[in-house]
Protein backbone atom coordinates (compact mmCIF):
# COMPACT_ATOMS: atom_id res chain seq x y z
CA UNK A 1 0.00 0.00 0.00
CA UNK A 2 2.86 2.42 1.12
CA UNK A 3 4.85 1.43 -1.68
CA UNK A 4 2.10 2.06 -4.14
CA UNK A 5 1.07 5.40 -2.92
CA UNK A 6 4.91 6.46 -2.72
CA UNK A 7 5.00 5.51 -6.55
CA UNK A 8 2.30 6.72 -7.82
CA UNK A 9 2.77 9.74 -6.24
CA UNK A 10 6.49 10.44 -7.51
CA UNK A 11 5.97 9.59 -10.90
CA UNK A 12 3.05 12.52 -10.95
CA UNK A 13 5.95 14.68 -9.60
CA UNK A 14 8.36 13.29 -11.65
CA UNK A 15 6.29 14.40 -14.89
CA UNK A 16 5.43 17.93 -13.51
CA UNK A 17 9.23 17.52 -13.03
CA UNK A 18 9.99 16.57 -16.82
CA UNK A 19 7.87 19.39 -17.69
CA UNK A 20 9.80 22.02 -15.41
CA UNK A 21 13.26 21.17 -16.59
CA UNK A 22 15.09 23.11 -19.58
CA UNK A 23 13.66 21.47 -22.11
CA UNK A 24 15.29 18.58 -23.92
CA UNK A 25 16.60 18.92 -27.40
CA UNK A 26 17.37 15.67 -29.76
CA UNK A 27 20.19 15.21 -32.23
CA UNK A 28 18.73 17.17 -35.21
CA UNK A 29 17.33 20.05 -33.49
CA UNK A 30 13.33 18.67 -32.83
CA UNK A 31 12.66 19.96 -28.89
CA UNK A 32 10.41 17.24 -27.65
CA UNK A 33 7.87 17.93 -24.66
CA UNK A 34 9.43 15.24 -21.75
CA UNK A 35 6.04 15.20 -20.58
CA UNK A 36 4.30 12.74 -22.81
CA UNK A 37 7.60 10.25 -22.78
CA UNK A 38 6.95 10.62 -18.83
CA UNK A 39 3.40 9.38 -19.66
CA UNK A 40 4.68 6.65 -21.43
CA UNK A 41 7.22 5.59 -18.61
CA UNK A 42 4.18 5.63 -16.24
CA UNK A 43 2.57 2.80 -18.41
CA UNK A 44 5.76 0.96 -19.07
CA UNK A 45 7.57 1.00 -15.33
CA UNK A 46 4.17 1.39 -13.02
CA UNK A 47 1.90 -0.57 -15.12
CA UNK A 48 -1.25 0.13 -16.08
CA UNK A 49 -3.50 0.53 -13.01
CA UNK A 50 -0.95 2.17 -10.90
CA UNK A 51 0.26 4.15 -14.34
CA UNK A 52 -3.16 5.86 -15.31
CA UNK A 53 -3.41 6.41 -11.11
CA UNK A 54 -0.35 8.64 -11.11
CA UNK A 55 -1.57 10.59 -14.69
CA UNK A 56 -4.64 11.09 -12.61
CA UNK A 57 -3.23 12.87 -9.74
CA UNK A 58 -1.16 14.82 -11.62
CA UNK A 59 -4.64 15.79 -13.95
CA UNK A 60 -6.27 16.48 -10.51
CA UNK A 61 -3.45 18.82 -9.32
CA UNK A 62 -3.09 20.79 -12.43
CA UNK A 63 -7.09 21.13 -12.50
CA UNK A 64 -7.32 22.34 -8.60
CA UNK A 65 -4.83 25.13 -10.14
CA UNK A 66 -1.00 24.20 -9.67
CA UNK A 67 0.95 25.06 -12.53
CA UNK A 68 2.29 21.67 -13.19
CA UNK A 69 2.45 21.11 -16.97
CA UNK A 70 5.16 22.13 -18.95
CA UNK A 71 6.21 26.06 -19.03
CA UNK A 72 4.51 26.20 -15.96
CA UNK A 73 0.71 25.43 -17.22
CA UNK A 74 -1.75 24.92 -15.31
CA UNK A 75 -5.61 25.61 -14.25
CA UNK A 76 -8.92 24.38 -15.75
CA UNK A 77 -8.62 26.64 -18.99
CA UNK A 78 -6.30 23.70 -20.14
CA UNK A 79 -8.93 21.36 -20.35
CA UNK A 80 -11.84 22.84 -21.93
CA UNK A 81 -8.93 24.18 -24.82
CA UNK A 82 -8.18 22.76 -28.27
CA UNK A 83 -5.58 20.81 -26.51
CA UNK A 84 -8.75 19.38 -23.57
CA UNK A 85 -8.52 16.17 -25.59
CA UNK A 86 -5.57 15.30 -25.12
CA UNK A 87 -5.47 15.41 -21.17
CA UNK A 88 -8.22 13.36 -20.91
CA UNK A 89 -6.76 10.73 -22.89
CA UNK A 90 -3.70 10.63 -20.80
CA UNK A 91 -4.47 8.40 -18.22
CA UNK A 92 -6.01 5.99 -20.82
CA UNK A 93 -2.97 6.16 -22.40
CA UNK A 94 -1.03 5.41 -19.23
CA UNK A 95 -3.47 2.49 -18.74
CA UNK A 96 -3.15 1.25 -22.17
CA UNK A 97 1.13 1.11 -22.19
CA UNK A 98 0.91 -0.36 -19.07
CA UNK A 99 -1.82 -3.18 -20.01
CA UNK A 100 0.32 -4.37 -22.79
CA UNK A 101 3.76 -4.32 -20.62
CA UNK A 102 2.31 -6.31 -18.27
CA UNK A 103 0.32 -8.68 -20.86
CA UNK A 104 2.91 -9.42 -23.28
CA UNK A 105 5.97 -10.84 -21.41
CA UNK A 106 7.67 -12.91 -23.70
CA UNK A 107 9.27 -10.15 -25.52
CA UNK A 108 12.15 -7.98 -24.84
CA UNK A 109 11.61 -5.69 -22.48
CA UNK A 110 12.84 -2.72 -24.77
CA UNK A 111 10.86 -4.19 -28.04
CA UNK A 112 8.02 -4.25 -25.62
CA UNK A 113 7.87 -1.16 -23.99
CA UNK A 114 8.78 0.67 -27.60
CA UNK A 115 5.25 -1.31 -29.15
CA UNK A 116 3.42 -0.30 -26.13
CA UNK A 117 4.67 3.49 -25.80
CA UNK A 118 3.76 4.19 -29.47
CA UNK A 119 -0.31 2.13 -29.28
CA UNK A 120 -1.12 3.59 -25.66
CA UNK A 121 1.47 6.96 -25.87
CA UNK A 122 0.75 7.77 -29.50
CA UNK A 123 -2.41 5.82 -31.19
CA UNK A 124 -4.72 5.77 -27.85
CA UNK A 125 -3.26 9.63 -26.81
CA UNK A 126 -3.89 11.35 -30.52
CA UNK A 127 -7.53 9.17 -31.12
CA UNK A 128 -8.80 11.72 -27.34
CA UNK A 129 -6.84 14.24 -28.54
CA UNK A 130 -8.37 14.43 -32.31
CA UNK A 131 -12.12 13.82 -30.56
CA UNK A 132 -11.14 16.90 -28.54
CA UNK A 133 -9.74 19.09 -31.43
CA UNK A 134 -13.23 18.06 -33.81
CA UNK A 135 -15.53 19.00 -30.64
CA UNK A 136 -14.04 22.08 -30.03
CA UNK A 137 -12.33 23.40 -33.72
CA UNK A 138 -15.64 22.08 -35.61
CA UNK A 139 -13.95 19.98 -37.88
CA UNK A 140 -14.16 16.88 -38.92
CA UNK A 141 -12.32 13.73 -37.34
CA UNK A 142 -9.80 13.38 -40.56
CA UNK A 143 -9.46 17.38 -40.53
CA UNK A 144 -7.93 17.38 -37.11
CA UNK A 145 -5.81 14.58 -37.33
CA UNK A 146 -4.41 15.98 -40.54
CA UNK A 147 -3.53 19.36 -38.43
CA UNK A 148 -1.64 16.56 -35.84
CA UNK A 149 0.74 14.75 -38.83
CA UNK A 150 3.38 17.12 -38.19
CA UNK A 151 3.83 15.78 -34.46
CA UNK A 152 4.01 11.95 -34.98
CA UNK A 153 7.30 11.50 -36.12
CA UNK A 154 8.72 13.40 -33.14
CA UNK A 155 6.20 11.23 -31.31
CA UNK A 156 7.75 7.99 -32.48
CA UNK A 157 11.50 9.15 -31.14
CA UNK A 158 9.51 9.53 -27.75
CA UNK A 159 8.03 5.88 -27.57
CA UNK A 160 11.74 4.33 -28.59
CA UNK A 161 13.33 6.49 -26.29
CA UNK A 162 10.75 5.18 -23.84
CA UNK A 163 11.25 1.53 -24.43
CA UNK A 164 15.51 2.49 -24.11
CA UNK A 165 14.78 4.22 -21.00
CA UNK A 166 12.76 0.95 -19.48
CA UNK A 167 14.92 -1.74 -20.56
CA UNK A 168 17.70 0.58 -18.87
CA UNK A 169 15.60 1.02 -15.53
CA UNK A 170 14.96 -2.85 -15.81
CA UNK A 171 18.00 -3.16 -15.26
CA UNK A 172 19.22 -0.39 -12.46
CA UNK A 173 16.49 -1.11 -10.52
CA UNK A 174 15.01 -4.50 -11.48
CA UNK A 175 12.25 -4.10 -8.37
CA UNK A 176 11.25 -0.79 -9.32
CA UNK A 177 9.78 -1.99 -12.42
CA UNK A 178 6.21 -2.49 -11.07
CA UNK A 179 4.35 -3.65 -14.63
CA UNK A 180 6.43 -6.72 -14.53
CA UNK A 181 6.34 -7.72 -10.96
CA UNK A 182 4.92 -11.77 -10.65
CA UNK A 183 2.12 -10.35 -8.87
CA UNK A 184 1.64 -6.85 -7.51
CA UNK A 185 1.76 -6.16 -3.64
CA UNK A 186 -1.45 -4.18 -3.18
CA UNK B 1 4.23 25.68 -4.60
CA UNK B 2 2.77 28.89 -5.67
CA UNK B 3 -0.52 28.07 -7.21
CA UNK B 4 -2.58 29.97 -10.03
CA UNK B 5 -5.13 31.78 -8.01
CA UNK B 6 -4.55 35.17 -8.19
CA UNK B 7 -3.34 36.92 -5.04
CA UNK B 8 -5.51 39.93 -6.21
CA UNK B 9 -8.71 39.64 -4.38
CA UNK B 10 -11.79 39.76 -6.53
CA UNK B 11 -15.49 39.58 -5.27
CA UNK B 12 -15.51 36.51 -6.61
CA UNK B 13 -12.99 34.68 -4.47
CA UNK B 14 -15.53 34.30 -1.40
CA UNK B 15 -17.96 32.53 -3.80
CA UNK B 16 -17.98 28.92 -2.94
CA UNK B 17 -15.84 26.75 -5.30
CA UNK B 18 -18.48 24.36 -6.23
CA UNK B 19 -20.86 26.92 -6.93
CA UNK B 20 -17.94 28.65 -9.31
CA UNK B 21 -17.10 25.23 -10.93
CA UNK B 22 -20.69 23.75 -11.67
CA UNK B 23 -21.54 27.19 -13.61
CA UNK B 24 -18.50 26.76 -15.65
CA UNK B 25 -19.42 23.47 -16.53
CA UNK B 26 -23.09 24.68 -17.45
CA UNK B 27 -22.32 27.40 -19.95
CA UNK B 28 -19.35 25.84 -21.60
CA UNK B 29 -21.47 23.18 -22.02
CA UNK B 30 -24.13 25.48 -22.96
CA UNK B 31 -21.46 27.67 -25.66
CA UNK B 32 -21.68 24.65 -27.56
CA UNK B 33 -25.68 24.25 -28.29
CA UNK B 34 -25.52 28.13 -29.41
CA UNK B 35 -24.06 28.65 -33.53
CA UNK B 36 -24.63 32.23 -33.67
CA UNK B 37 -21.24 34.50 -34.65
CA UNK B 38 -22.91 37.68 -32.73
CA UNK B 39 -24.06 35.70 -29.81
CA UNK B 40 -20.42 34.32 -29.44
CA UNK B 41 -19.13 37.66 -30.15
CA UNK B 42 -21.05 39.79 -27.11
CA UNK B 43 -20.36 37.20 -24.77
CA UNK B 44 -16.43 36.99 -25.45
CA UNK B 45 -16.83 40.86 -24.87
CA UNK B 46 -18.87 40.03 -21.42
CA UNK B 47 -15.75 37.40 -20.40
CA UNK B 48 -13.32 40.24 -21.48
CA UNK B 49 -14.96 42.44 -18.98
CA UNK B 50 -14.96 40.18 -16.46
CA UNK B 51 -11.53 40.19 -16.54
CA UNK B 52 -10.95 43.60 -16.66
CA UNK B 53 -12.93 44.11 -13.50
CA UNK B 54 -10.93 43.58 -10.73
CA UNK B 55 -8.56 46.08 -12.30
CA UNK B 56 -5.39 45.78 -14.46
CA UNK B 57 -2.86 43.73 -13.16
CA UNK B 58 -5.35 41.11 -12.80
CA UNK B 59 -6.61 41.34 -16.64
CA UNK B 60 -2.73 41.63 -17.28
CA UNK B 61 -2.30 38.22 -15.15
CA UNK B 62 -5.29 36.65 -17.04
CA UNK B 63 -4.30 37.64 -20.21
CA UNK B 64 -0.46 36.04 -19.93
CA UNK B 65 -2.38 32.49 -19.31
CA UNK B 66 -4.73 33.19 -22.50
CA UNK B 67 -1.48 33.47 -24.62
CA UNK B 68 -1.41 29.83 -25.28
CA UNK B 69 -4.57 30.24 -27.09
CA UNK B 70 -3.12 32.95 -30.22
CA UNK B 71 -1.96 29.69 -32.31
CA UNK B 72 -4.78 27.93 -32.82
CA UNK B 73 -7.51 30.96 -32.97
CA UNK B 74 -4.83 31.86 -35.89
CA UNK B 75 -5.12 28.43 -37.55
CA UNK B 76 -9.18 28.60 -37.47
CA UNK B 77 -9.41 31.80 -38.39
CA UNK B 78 -6.81 31.04 -41.28
CA UNK B 79 -8.66 27.74 -42.21
CA UNK B 80 -11.94 29.44 -42.75
CA UNK B 81 -10.86 32.09 -44.57
CA UNK B 82 -9.31 29.63 -46.97
CA UNK B 83 -12.68 27.53 -46.94
CA UNK B 84 -14.40 30.89 -47.55
CA UNK B 85 -16.53 29.80 -44.02
CA UNK B 86 -15.37 33.06 -42.17
CA UNK B 87 -18.08 33.33 -40.03
CA UNK B 88 -18.37 30.24 -38.71
CA UNK B 89 -14.48 30.24 -37.97
CA UNK B 90 -15.14 33.60 -36.08
CA UNK B 91 -17.60 31.54 -33.85
CA UNK B 92 -14.94 28.88 -33.45
CA UNK B 93 -12.56 31.46 -32.22
CA UNK B 94 -14.60 33.03 -30.10
CA UNK B 95 -16.12 30.23 -28.32
CA UNK B 96 -12.70 28.84 -27.86
CA UNK B 97 -11.45 32.02 -26.27
CA UNK B 98 -14.70 32.16 -23.99
CA UNK B 99 -14.22 28.46 -22.73
CA UNK B 100 -11.09 28.73 -21.57
CA UNK B 101 -11.02 32.11 -21.04
CA UNK B 102 -13.75 31.42 -18.31
CA UNK B 103 -12.10 28.25 -16.99
CA UNK B 104 -9.03 30.16 -16.19
CA UNK B 105 -11.11 32.85 -14.55
CA UNK B 106 -12.22 30.19 -11.70
CA UNK B 107 -8.72 29.00 -11.56
CA UNK B 108 -7.66 32.65 -10.67
CA UNK B 109 -10.28 32.97 -8.22
CA UNK B 110 -10.47 29.99 -6.10
CA UNK B 111 -8.02 29.42 -3.44
CA UNK B 112 -6.10 25.72 -3.33
CA UNK B 113 -8.23 24.95 -0.36
CA UNK B 114 -11.58 25.88 -1.43
CA UNK B 115 -10.52 23.37 -4.49
CA UNK B 116 -9.47 21.00 -2.46
CA UNK B 117 -12.74 21.17 0.01
CA UNK B 118 -14.83 20.58 -3.64
CA UNK B 119 -11.94 17.10 -4.35
CA UNK B 120 -13.17 15.92 -0.71
CA UNK B 121 -16.44 16.35 -1.46
CA UNK B 122 -16.47 14.56 -5.24
CA UNK B 123 -14.75 11.48 -3.85
CA UNK B 124 -17.47 11.28 -0.40
CA UNK B 125 -19.35 8.77 -2.37
CA UNK B 126 -16.06 6.84 -3.17
CA UNK B 127 -15.51 6.63 0.45
CA UNK B 128 -18.86 3.81 0.51
CA UNK B 129 -17.04 1.75 -1.85
CA UNK B 130 -13.79 1.52 0.65
CA UNK B 131 -11.98 4.27 -0.97
CA UNK B 132 -9.64 5.99 1.83
CA UNK B 133 -10.30 9.80 1.14
CA UNK B 134 -6.54 10.14 3.28
CA UNK B 135 -5.12 8.43 0.65
CA UNK B 136 -5.92 10.99 -1.78
CA UNK B 137 -4.96 13.56 0.48
CA UNK B 138 -1.37 12.09 1.40
CA UNK B 139 -0.74 11.68 -2.60
CA UNK B 140 -1.80 15.07 -2.97
CA UNK B 141 0.47 16.30 -0.39
CA UNK B 142 3.74 14.26 -1.64
CA UNK B 143 3.65 15.75 -4.92
CA UNK B 144 2.99 19.38 -3.79
CA UNK B 145 6.73 18.24 -1.92
CA UNK B 146 8.11 16.34 -4.15
CA UNK B 147 7.78 18.34 -7.04
CA UNK B 148 10.36 20.66 -6.15
CA UNK B 149 12.75 18.42 -4.65
CA UNK B 150 12.55 16.46 -7.92
CA UNK B 151 13.14 19.74 -9.74
CA UNK B 152 16.57 20.91 -8.07
CA UNK B 153 17.18 17.20 -8.14
CA UNK B 154 16.99 17.09 -12.29
CA UNK B 155 18.77 21.22 -12.35
CA UNK B 156 21.90 19.46 -10.08
CA UNK B 157 22.00 16.43 -12.99
CA UNK B 158 21.76 18.97 -16.01
CA UNK B 159 24.76 20.78 -14.05
CA UNK B 160 26.63 17.81 -13.44
CA UNK B 161 26.53 16.90 -17.25
CA UNK B 162 27.89 20.08 -18.38
CA UNK B 163 30.52 20.28 -16.03
CA UNK B 164 31.85 17.11 -18.01
CA UNK B 165 30.82 17.94 -21.43
CA UNK B 166 30.31 20.38 -24.05
CA UNK B 167 27.77 18.79 -25.54
CA UNK B 168 23.83 19.28 -24.24
CA UNK B 169 22.47 15.94 -22.45
CA UNK B 170 19.68 15.36 -24.33
CA UNK B 171 17.44 12.81 -23.45
CA UNK B 172 20.21 11.05 -21.46
CA UNK B 173 19.72 12.86 -18.80
CA UNK B 174 16.28 10.90 -18.14
CA UNK B 175 17.35 7.33 -17.39
CA UNK B 176 19.11 8.99 -13.58
CA UNK B 177 16.74 11.45 -13.14
CA UNK B 178 13.79 8.52 -13.40
CA UNK B 179 16.17 5.97 -11.31
CA UNK B 180 16.40 8.87 -8.71
CA UNK B 181 13.09 9.70 -8.40
CA UNK B 182 12.37 5.98 -8.14
CA UNK B 183 14.51 5.60 -5.06
CA UNK B 184 13.20 8.36 -3.21
CA UNK B 185 10.08 6.69 -4.07
CA UNK B 186 11.44 3.72 -2.26
CA UNK B 187 12.64 5.99 0.92
CA UNK B 188 9.26 8.01 0.61
CA UNK B 189 7.32 4.13 1.26
CA UNK B 190 9.59 3.27 3.61
CA UNK B 191 9.09 6.22 5.49
CA UNK B 192 5.67 6.16 5.70
CA UNK B 193 5.59 2.15 6.59
CA UNK B 194 8.07 3.13 9.59
CA UNK B 195 5.56 6.24 10.99
CA UNK B 196 2.79 3.45 11.32
CA UNK B 197 1.80 2.99 7.56
CA UNK B 198 -1.73 3.79 6.08
CA UNK B 199 -3.66 0.74 6.79
CA UNK B 200 -3.26 2.09 10.99
CA UNK B 201 -4.87 5.34 9.33
CA UNK B 202 -7.90 3.85 8.39
CA UNK B 203 -9.10 2.35 11.70
CA UNK B 204 -9.29 5.82 13.47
Amino acid sequence: MEKNIAYIALFAALIAALGLIPKITLGFGVPITAQSLGIMLCGTILGAKRGALAVLLLLLLVAIGLPLLAGGRGGLGLFFGVTGGFLIGWPISAYVTGLIVEKWRSGSITLVSVVASIVGGIFVMYLFGIVGMAIVLEKTFLESAALMTAFIPGDIIKAIIAGLLTAAIAKARPASLLSRQAKATS
Amino acid sequence: MISLTSPIETRAHRWPAGLKLGLLCLVTFGLFFVDSVLFHGVFLVFVVALYALPGMRFFKNGWKHLKILWPFVFIVVAWHLFTDELPLGLTVAFRMISAVGLANLVTMTTRLSDMIDVVHWLTRPLQRLGFNPRVLELAIALVIRMTPVLVSKGQSLTLAWRARSNRRSGWRIILPFTVLALDDADHVAEALKARGGLTNQERK
